[in-house]
Order: C-alpha cells, then sequence, then structure tokens
C-alpha cells in the first residue's frame, strides 16, 4: 500500500512538498481530480493517479489544463471535492473558466493546485502567478513548507465549501521540490457521487446574469478577509519594533537568519499564509507598531506594494522596503544568504562577511548539460530532417523533451514559446517570411494545444510541415498517458486516438507517417514535403526508451564499435551526437551502460564500424 | 543544535536523490530537523543533479560559501561545486569519473585526476577522495555508489546522524532485494573513506 493512504493520525513520513499536498487532498476525502502534468506540480497528480482505486476517488489526466479546470468547476458544482493541478503557465490556459467559476462558484469543495517555478528550472518564464488570485478574486493559500502543505491542501477545501468558490494553493518548485517531515491527521471518507441541481442563474454566465454573479463574488471576497484577518496560517511570531513581512519558502530563510543574525528580540516576523483577499487589518496591525519593515517575497513585489497601500489606509508612518534592498530582486530564487544579507543590512546597516573561496584560477570545466536520452526518437527525426532541410529552414518548435534539440549539434530550435505555439507560429513565419518553415510538436503537446493551430493552418491555406513527434507518452514530466498511448500497454483502460485520423479530420491533406529509426525514408519523405504546396503533417513515430524501459518491454541488445573498421570520422559523434559515445586514447567507444540498442548510429557509421555486440 | 549543510552532486541516473532521502529518513528516525531540496524535471536528462541536506535549520538549500560538506559522486561535478565550499568544508568525492558528452565531442577538456585533487586541496581543509564506482562493483552492486557514498559522509562528514540510523534507513527505504547489496555498499563506503588519502 501506499505510504500516503496508511490511516494512522500522527505517524511521521519525510514527504516530498507534492506528496504532502498529496495526502492533505487524501484527508480531506477528494472524489475527482483531472490534471495536466506540469513540473514542479507533477507529482502531485502522479501519486493520485498511481492510487486513485485505493483510495476510492477518480483522477484523469486532461489532455490540457483549461479541460481539467473546466471538469473539475463541474464537479464541484455537482457538489464533490475537487481538485484540478498544474504549472504556473498551466494557468493561463486555464485561466478562461478560472475567472468565471469565480463568478458561479461551487457547491462541493474545488481547489486550485498551481507551482510556480522562480528560477526557471523547468519552465519558460517566471510568472508570478499570485496575481491570478488577486485577478480572479479567488482566495489565495501559500504552504512554507512539507507539513503546511498537507495542511493547506485539506484545509483548502473546507475554506472553499465555507465560501462556496475554487481556493487556489501556490507553491513554488523550492516548496514543492523539498522534503519534510510531515504529520499525518484524520483520513475523512470518499464522496465520490453529488447531484447537479439545476440554478441557471447561478450558473449560465449571461449579461442578465452575470451582474449578481460579479456582487456575490464581492461578498464572498470580503468574508474571506475577514477569514484571512483571523487565520492561524497568517501568524506572527517574535516580537520587536522591527518587522518582517514574508510567506513561502522565504519565511524559512527569514526564521533562519533572524536566528543566526541573533536579533530574535528585535524582529518579529509575520508569515501571510493566506495572502488573498490581504488581511488589511492583519497587516496594518503588525506595522502599526514598527519602525522599519522589511518585506521578503520571491518575484514581484506582491505583499510589499499590498503593504504599502494598507500602511497608507491606516496612517501607519512605518519605513517599508523589499525589492532592492541588498539582493533582493524580482527575477529567480532566493536563497539564504541573499536574504540574511539583506535583513543585516536593512536593519542593523550591518553585513554578513563570508568569506567565499577564490576560485578564479579554477581549470576551465566543460560543461553537463541535459541531452537527449540514448536511443531517443527525437534525435533521429532530427537527424534525418538535418539531412535535407537547408539552412534557412526556420524551426518552429514547442515545450517537451525535444526542446533539447537547441543544443549542438543539431541546433533545430529557433523559437518555443509555449504550448501549441509550434504549430500557430509556424503560420505566421510561413507568410511573413520566404522561408521554409518546419514546426516540431510532440504527442501530447499535440493535444494539449496543437490542433487549433493545425486547423488555422489549414482553414487558411498556409505552407509548412508540422512533424508530430509521437512517442507516445508525457515523456518530459514523467510519462504521464497521452491519447496517442497504447493503452493496454500500460495496463490502462484509456482510448486510443490516433493522430493521422486527427491531422485529417482536422482537414490536412498530405499526411505521412514515419519511422524514424529508417534514417534514408525519413529524409526522404521530409524531401518530398518539403515541396509540398499547403501543410503537410509528418507523425514521426517510435515510443519513448525512457518509458519502454520502465515497462520493461525491450531486450537491450547494445552495440559496439569495431576499433579496427573505425577510421575516426566521428560522425556518431560529431553530427549524430548520441550520448552513449565516448573518445577515448583517439578511439570511439560505446558504453554499454548507456546504450539501449536503438541500432541507429549504424546507419550514421560511413565504415560500417558500429555492430551489435557479441555477448 | 549546530547547523550541518550537505551538498549532493552527481550526475543523472546515478542515484543521489535517494541518497539524500536517506539522510531525511535517518534524520526522521533520530529525532533530528532536516530540510531538503531536491532537482527534478529536465535537468535530470544527463545533465548534473544537486540536491541538499541542511539539518537542524529551515532553509532546505544552502548559498555559496556555505556547505559544511560536499558529497560528490563524480570528481568534475566537486570541482564545479566549489562556489558552495569555504576553506572548512570536507570535500568527499568519488574519483570514477563520467565523462561529459560536450569532452565526447571535443567541445571540452576534463581535468585530470591529479589536477582535480589538487586544486581541491588548495582550496578547502579536508579532502576525502576515493573511487565509489570500484567500490560498488566490488560488491557486485554497481548502481549502489550511492550507497557507497553515504557510507562515506557518515565515516567523514561529522554529521549528527548515526551509522545505526542510516542503516536502519536503508533497510527499511531501499528495494528488499538490494537491501543486502546496498548495506556492504554502504560498509564500503565508510571503509574507504577511513582509508582514504586526507589532506
Amino acid at each position: 500500500m501506499s505510504e500516503l493512504l496508511i490511516d494512522e493520525p500522527g505517524r511521521k513520513s519525510l514527504l516530498l512538498g507534492n506528496e504532502a499536498f498529496a495526502r492533505g487532498v487524501l484527508e480531506a476525502g477528494l472524489a475527482f481530480a483531472s490534471s495536466y502534468p506540469g513540473t514542479p506540480s507533477s507529482e502531485v497528480p502522479n501519486t493520485l493517479f498511481a492510487i486513485q482505486d485505493k483510495a476510492g476517488l477518480y483522477m484523469e489526466f486532461a489532455i490540457n489544463e483549461k479541460v481539467a479546470m473546466e471538469a473539475t468547476g463541474a464537479a464541484a458544482i455537482s457538489g464533490v471535492r475537487s481538485l484540478t493541478t498544474m504549472k504556473h503557465v498551466g494557468m493561463n490556459v486555464a485561466a478562461d473558466p478560472m475567472m468565471t467559476f469565480a463568478y458561479t462558484g461551487v457547491r462541493g469543495g474545488m481547489v486550485i493546485y498551481n507551482a510556480d517555478d522562480p528560477g526557471m528550472h523547468s519552465s519558460q518564464n517566471e510568472q508570478d502567478n499570485r496575481y491570478f488570485a488577486k485577478f480572479s478574486g479567488l482566495p489565495l493559500l501559500e504552504p512554507a513548507n512539507a507539513q503546511e502543505m498537507k495542511e493547506m491542501a485539506c484545509y483548502a477545501f473546507d475554506l472553499s465549501e465555507q465560501l462556496q468558490i475554487p481556493v487556489i494553493v501556490r507553491s513554488t518548485t523550492r516548496i514543492a521540490h523539498s522534503r519534510g517531515v510531515v504529520e499525518y491527521g484524520e483520513m475523512r471518507p470518499v464522496q465520490p457521487k453529488g447531484h447537479f441541481e439545476k440554478r441557471p442563474h447561478e450558473l449560465v454566465a449571461l449579461p442578465a446574469t452575470t451582474p449578481a454573479m460579479h456582487r456575490n463574488l464581492l461578498d464572498k471576497q470580503q468574508k474571506a478577509e475577514e477569514i484571512a484577518n483571523q487565520s492561524s496560517f497568517n501568524r506572527v511570531t517574535g516580537q520587536g519594533t522591527l518587522g518582517i513581512i514574508c510567506s513561502g519558502v522565504s519565511r524559512a530563510y527569514c526564521a533562519d537568519a533572524v536566528l543566526e543574525l541573533g536579533i530574535q528580540d528585535k524582529v518579529s516576523l509575520l508569515n501571510l499564509g493566506m495572502s488573498n483577499p490581504l488581511p488589511e487589518e492583519k497587516i496594518a496591525g503588525f506595522l502599526k507598531d514598527k519602525t522599519k519593515v522589511l518585506v521578503v517575497e520571491e518575484l514581484e513585489p506582491f505583499l510589499e506594494e499590498n503593504a504599502r497601500c494598507v500602511a497608507q489606509k491606516a496612517g501607519v508612518q512605518c519605513q517599508i522596503a523589499g525589492k532592492g534592498v541588498g539582493r533582493l530582486s524580482r527575477m529567480l530564487e532566493y536563497d539564504p544568504a541573499m536574504v540574511r544579507e539583506a535583513i543585516a543590512l536593512y536593519f542593523t546597516n550591518g553585513s554578513t562577511p563570508l568569506k567565499p573561496l577564490d576560485l578564479s584560477d579554477r581549470p576551465p570545466l566543460p560543461s553537463r548539460p541535459p541531452n537527449l536520452c540514448p536511443g531517443c526518437p527525437h534525435r533521429m527525426t532530427y537527424y534525418a530532417v538535418k539531412q535535407v532541410a537547408g539552412d534557412d529552414v526556420i524551426f518552429s518548435n514547442d515545450i517537451g523533451c525535444y526542446g533539447l534539440g537547441f543544443f549542438p549539434p543539431y541546433q533545430m530550435n529557433d523559437s518555443a514559446i509555449c504550448m501549441g505555439a509550434s504549430a500557430s507560429m509556424a503560420a505566421g513565419y510561413a507568410t511573413a517570411t520566404d522561408q521554409p518553415v518546419i514546426a516540431f510538436i510532440g504527442d501530447s503537446t499535440f493535444f494539449h494545444s496543437g490542433m487549433t493551430g493545425l486547423a488555422n493552418a489549414v482553414f487558411n491555406n498556409h505552407k509548412f510541415i508540422l512533424v508530430i513527434l509521437d512517442n507516445s507518452i508525457t515523456a518530459m514530466t514523467g510519462h504521464q498517458p497521452t491519447p496517442a498511448m497504447d493503452p493496454e500497454l500500460a495496463g490502462l483502460t484509456l482510448s486510443h486516438i490516433d493522430i493521422e485520423d486527427v491531422a485529417r479530420g482536422l482537414g490536412v491533406k498530405n499526411v505521412q507517417v514515419v519511422r524514424p529509426k529508417n534514417l534514408k525514408k525519413t529524409a526522404a519523405v521530409f524531401q518530398e514535403a518539403l515541396e509540398y504546396e499547403g501543410v503537410s503533417v509528418i507523425i514521426s513515430r517510435e515510443p519513448c526508451p525512457l518509458y519502454m524501459g520502465r515497462l520493461k518491454k525491450k531486450a537491450k541488445k547494445v552495440f559496439t564499435v569495431n576499433r579496427e573498421k573505425c577510421q575516426f570520422h566521428r560522425k556518431c559523434i560529431t553530427e549524430f551526437a548520441c550520448p552513449a559515445f565516448y573518445i577515448e586514447n583517439q578511439k570511439v567507444g560505446i558504453n554499454p551502460e548507456l546504450c539501449v540498442g536503438c541500432a541507429v548510429c549504424a546507419q550514421v557509421c560511413p565504415e560500417g564500424a558500429i555492430r551489435p555486440a557479441k555477448d | 543544535m549546530q547547523i550541518k549543510r550537505v551538498f549532493f552532486v552527481g550526475v543523472g541516473g546515478q542515484g543521489n536523490i535517494l541518497a539524500t532521502k536517506l539522510l531525511g529518513e535517518a534524520a526522521l528516525v533520530s529525532g533530528v530537523p532536516i530540510s531538503i531540496s531536491e532537482t527534478h524535471g529536465m535537468a535530470q536528462r544527463g545533465g548534473v543533479v544537486k540536491s541538499t541536506a541542511v539539518i537542524g535549520a529551515q532553509s532546505p538549500i544552502i548559498s555559496d560559501g556555505e556547505a559544511d560538506v560536499i558529497l560528490a559522486f563524480e570528481p568534475l561535478e566537486s570541482l564545479r561545486l566549489l562556489e558552495k565550499a569555504n576553506e572548512n568544508t570536507v570535500v568527499i568525492t568519488s574519483l570514477a569519473k563520467i565523462q561529459p558528452f560536450t569532452v565526447s565531442i571535443g567541445a571540452g577538456i576534463y581535468p585530470e585526476t591529479n589536477e582535480i585533487l589538487d586544486y581541491l586541496r588548495s582550496k578547502v581543509r579536508t579532502v576525502v577522495a576515493f573511487d565509489a564506482m570500484a567500490e560498488a562493483k566490488d560488491a557486485n552492486n554497481p548502481l549502489g555508489v550511492n550507497m557507497v557514498m553515504l557510507g562515506a559522509l557518515v565515516a567523514a562528514g561529522d554529521i549528527p546522524i548515526s551509522e545505526a540510523a542510516l542503516r536502519t534507513a536503508i533497510e527499511t527505504t531501499t528495494k528488499k532485494a538490494f537491501v543486502a547489496a546496498n548495506l556492504e555498499c554502504f560498509e564500503r563506503g565508510m571503509r574507504a573513506a577511513g582509508n582514504a588519502d586526507r589532506q
């Protein structure tokens, strides 16, 4: 049994922040969940998907965040406890229904889990989604560690039902992917079914109904603010006329810094765990007896600007600072020393001496960028395309493992903006230039938001090639199901969708399927498609070897280099660039631990020196 | 309690995240407060994987110059991580090299082992270096490099977590079929760190 299902209140477990969140929703009796995966949120849906039967809940991977949000809203409107999860940029996709669910409200608890990514460890931007809470008018909880991830996940359902409105729980990479001790609480029973009651005046957003809905939302916000003022998640610790306001992971940095600087009897900390609606009364009370307050928050000055407004409204003459003190900026993640330095600088004008090592004489270090895995079919497709595509081709790329085509020797990622943009941007490139355009999109990303771009391209008579890199799984986020997969292979009772049917159904006349392991045939298909007047879809189909390895579906037959035949052309390395290759003493070798036996490098070697290893 | 900051670094696939988690489990059974941070996602595709364990504080990450121990599963990565060290840092590093692909394609040169060790020793007071892969292979458990490194950490890292607690963590957390082999790797790591050249 999964550790997360153990019904033993008081038990202590070491959990990843996202696992703690999953435990929290289980304790709340979650009944329905729908998500599209995205780092750093994915462990929540992964966990729930794996244990749904044992937990007695329903969990699905939706094709995108908007669909997930809408399905979740319907479940909550029907009265069951419901969850949707997403990374920060996923909320952009899901924002449309979210803004109006705020108007309609819900009956069963609805929780929206959002994971921001300050520092952009695995994302295209570091937008601060606390503004989405303010924008939509939804209550916002910000856990600061694994224990609070569990507590807030559970409490969010109660809050949602109390206010009859969805609640956003926002974490960041550093909370989602940190591990801490979590104490279990009671497990509430799951109520899997609700009942849809017809309430058109509350659920049909029309000009006739929406003014009342909006008024209702504003009333709920007022109630929520009263709750925020009383919330135990908004608490003051310590005492003194100096103050710090913080939220999220910054709380840990501030608490540690105050102790390390030995100023705990001078500085008190206001941690805002429920930061929207803003607990104005609480903040005004905190500011009133302070001379100086420092706001410590990653990304945008959300709390800082709000604190200034509160001070002005309350007529408090307290000095407030935040961004710009020391190294506190609106960019990237904070770290403990940075926060300690800012606190010392602001309150005591002191410095925090640290003697960093002088590393100016360190030898140059070869970099170790992430790489397409050995046997990755994306490499094969890129290699084949490169044989026939001229230098002027624009490669409109997308979000997925194939984004690694950015790196040499391929350099076939000329732009990557957001999920699905490859297909839509290709239309713009093809029209605004005279250059050929090839767009790359993965199967999961295609279903997420590539289909609309493709329909647009057919409708408006654009000319480009859309390559659908079909590895039949959502690979980068950890192998979640996709419509292109073979569900039987994974032991799932989902329905497969043929991508070629979708493309033809959208009106694409030139639809080709290639097996990228055959480099020559693949290149020939691309050569032809480059001449085609119109939209071509080339589906490059080969399963993700990492996923196949996990399913133990492939016996590994590794390859080796015949060193007598090898003439050291190094095409296998400089052009094909599989990381299983290495050079030792002017000889090429294949690391048998890394080789997965895809055999494609054997087609690349001009001497035919790459052969299966003998047992 | 005194804060101890341990920085784990390795290459995707070496299992340093599991090692960090085991240290966390050992802290939990010992009642020692610990906060851990891990790298997930894209960086794991053959790139550098970092994880941190901060014992006795709330912050889960480690700033430049503030690591008490650097536990490097790969020698080049010990050198790359030196920003996190100060002159009192204990650097424990495996000497088994994993060639980055940039070196394979001639876009970089892998420094000689001696050059790495000399440099580390010129910057920090204590360097403990040995071949963790050789130890793991000798134990017939080539995937056990992470257990070897954990053994080295308890032997040479001066951490407030006991060998017994780590054994318990290995016994209760790693796959049953591997427990015996993992414990052997752990012991070999302890011995190797004890016997390794120290500055």
